[in-house]
Parts: C-alpha cells; structure tokens; sequence
C-alpha cells in the first residue's frame, strides 16, 4: 500500500515496527515504532507519558516528510 | 547408520502454547520433536531424528530480533546438529522473517546446514531467499502435509552434503544462483519449440525469467507543513466499534474509508481492531496506539499541520495478499490525490 499509494507522488512515511520488512517491500520513508500490537502507544507508561511518546513520533513522522530523500532512509533520531 | 541430528524452530502457536496473547513468550527449548516436528520425524524415518525443539514468541522475536537470535544460536550450538529447520511458516508475516532470519544465522554463525518452509509471498521469503534455502509452501497450515516431505528431503541431502538439484526439482523458492549443465537441445530449437508454443497460446516456461525491481521513487518533501493536508492510512486494522464493513481478520479482501471529520481522538469506545494475528487488546482500549488522530489534531490546532484530512483510509495487513493489497493501495492513492491530501501517515502493525 505504501508504494502503492507513493506511485501516486504523495510521499508516504510508513511507521511499523519490523523496519526489515519494511526495507523489503520498498517503502522510502520509515520511522521505527514501539511495538507490534501498539506502534505508536506504550501501555505501561501512564496517560500522559504515552501520550508525549505518541507525539514525539508523529512530529519524527512529520520531519520525515519534510526531509528529501533519494533512497530508503529510516528515520531513527 | 547413526541417525542425524536435528534441531527444530517453531512459534509458540506451533508448539500450542497458545496463540497471539502468548507471542510474547521467550525462547525456551525442549528435547525431541514438538508440534510439526512429530511429522518431521516420521518423513525422517531412520535417517533423521529431531533432538530438540526451541519455540519463540513471534513478536519477540520480531521485537528483541537480535537478542532473540543471540539466545536461540547459544541454544541450537549445544545440541551440535547435523541440520536445523524451522518452520514451515506459510504465509505468517512475522513467523517467516524469525524463521528466515534464523536460519540464515545458523548457516552462517555457526556453519550447520540449515533450510525453512513458507508461501512466497511472506516478507521472509524476499529477505533471505538469496541467502538460505527455503521452500516453497502454500500460504496456510493446511499445507503442512506437502510442505514437510520437500523440506525432510532437502534437509538430509544437506546435512549429508549431498548435491541439491535446481529449484524447480526440489521445490525450495529461487535463490539466483546460476548452475552451468549440458541442454540435450540446442538454443535455437528450444526458442523455436517456445515461440510454436506462444503462438499456439500453450504453456511454456521461459529459461530467463525478467528479475522485478519494484521500487517507487520517493514523493517530494513537503515545503511547508503548516499548509499541508495529511491523511492517515493503516493496515493494523482499525475500524469503527464492531466493524461495519466486515473487514476480514486475515487475508483482508478490502479496505474501509471512515470519516473523522467531528473525531478528536480513537480512544476508548468508538474504534476497535478487526485485525487478526497481534494480540488487539491494546488497540481496542485505544485506537490511538495505531491511528494517532489525537496527536494530530493537536499539532494542527498548534499550527505544525495544516490539516488532518476528513477520512481515513484502513484494512487488515494479516496475511494479505501482495496482490490486494496493491489494488488497495492504487485506489486509495487515487482517491488522496483527487481530493488535495499532501502527505500520507501509513501505520502498521
């Protein structure tokens, strides 16, 4: 679907876990995420702690879509 | 003849530990065959003997890859085998990949030959199949009876250093290795007999297939994000409460469009997971966890975004073909486009 829809020319940040699939199918922009069951939460932080992750990786996602890339990047820090 | 050794990876559903609530569980390790290792064995008869059986949590895996790997190496060394198998797979995402990964880690760190099973379309299969021999499989359990007797087979011939014959022969997924032999026919009477055959419309089978190199190039950066509209797409299957589209659980066959228009947040009783294969019980309490809508309504009521898009775009990623998943993605891609979105959120599970 990530490709799919870059096709499109939209650029697309994909968030997942398992970044090595991801590399496989061939997504350009990926942000690693906290956990299979909950990319973007963590349950054993409190509210407001999780909330603040969640945010952190939104705003990464967004940096990701404002950086050019020519090739596969993954987006650690 | 001493039987061989062999050691035998599976996931915690294999070994009926249990099913997504137990894919967290630790690599542990048991003597002989567990689960499909008993079929193994009866494949093997006197040739071959599961000794051991190390079973992992599918998400541990996925989630501690390298100390999953580490503690599994430790365990499959002190059995010293012969061969090592894992799997078969099929068409489970993330068991493939801890097969794959697995396998190609005992070949390599610790030089035991070393073979895993699964459908060609598991993720697994594109990352290693280059590098270990894997099997073809059908893409559920329900071809375990024809993917054991390939896997046995294979496995002996390796531990015994025996040739291995072309992948057409003996059933693992094409691995790119090329194999110099002697055609009986000449070039040009096999492309004749394939050009009659073409023409008549028959079967015919090429002898240099065109590899695929399917990448897209990467969407422009977005200049401005306090201008720009962003949609949210995600394949971890969240839906409204009780799934009016009756999104499958696996194998999803297509996607929903849900507005959020008047929606400030996933959480609680509205939204819910129709995906199977990850244990939903976070999702459900809140959709947030994979659809960040609260986040982004705030940054856009902060100014960093200009604008959430007013739906949002979802299916099942759970052992979904390659193929639907493609069609979904070239309508929702059509759809973003018509209706002015900038940039695209995908989340996945």
């Amino acid at each position: 679907m990530v490709k799919e829809i870059e096709r499109t020319g939209l650029p697309v940040v994909h968030v997942c876990t398992v970044t090595p699939i991801s590399l496989t199918v061939g997504a350009n922009r990926i942000v690693p995420a906290v956990a299979i069951p909950h990319p973007l939460g963590n349950p054993s932080l409190d509210q407001k702690e999780e909330y603040q992750l969640r945010k952190e990786l939104v705003e990464k996602s967004l940096k990701a879509l404002q950086t050019e890339v020519d090739k596969q990047t993954i987006f650690e820090d | 003849m001493t039987k061989l050794r062999v050691v035998h990876y599976i996931n915690q559903f294999f070994a009926q530990i249990g099913g997504e609530e137990m894919a967290h569980i630790e690599p542990e390790k048991r003597e002989g065959a567990v689960g499909p290792g008993a079929a193994f064995n009866a494949e093997f008869g006197e040739q071959a003997e599961i000794v051991a059986t190390i079973i992992c949590g599918d998400s541990y895996f996925g989630e501690n890859m390298d100390k999953a790997k580490e503690t599994v190496l430790e365990m499959v060394k002190a059995e010293k085998p012969d061969l090592f198998i894992a799997g078969p797979a099929f068409n489970a995402g993330r068991y493939g990949v801890a097969c794959a990964t697995i396998t190609a880690a005992v070949k390599e760190e610790l030089g035991i030959p070393a073979i895993t099973g699964m459908y060609k379309e598991n993720p697994g299969a594109d990352m290693f199949k280059d590098k270990v021999y894997i099997i073809s499989t059908r893409d559920s359990a329900a071809g375990m009876r024809k993917a054991v007797p390939p896997m046995a087979k294979l496995g002996i011939k390796l531990a015994r250093g025996e040739e291995i014959g072309a992948s057409s022969q003996e059933g693992y997924l094409p691995n790119g290795v090329r194999v110099n032999f002697f055609e009986e026919e000449r070039g040009a009477a096999r492309a004749a007999k394939m050009l009659v055959a073409k023409l008549a419309g028959k079967d015919f089978t090429t002898e240099y297939p065109m590899p695929s190199f399917d990448r897209v190039e990467p969407g422009k950066a977005i200049a401005d994000m306090s201008k720009a509209t962003i949609a949210l797409v995600t394949s971890g299957g969240i839906v409204p409460k009780h799934n009016p589209d009756h999104i499958e659980s696996s194998n999803a066959s297509k996607y929903g469009e849900y507005d959020i228009a008047d929606v400030n947040d996933l959480c609680c009783d509205g939204y819910e997971t129709a995906h199977g294969g990850y244990d939903p019980v976070y999702a459900n309490e809140d959709a947030d966890r994979v659809l960040p809508v609260d986040v982004i309504r705030e940054l856009v009521s902060e100014g960093k975004i200009g604008k959430l898009y007013d739906k949002f775009y979802t299916t099942v990623g759970n052992g979904t073909a390659v193929a639907s998943a493609k069609k979904f993605g070239e309508e929702i891609g059509k759809k973003l486009k018509a209706d002015g979105v900038d940039a695209v959120i995908l989340t996945s599970t």
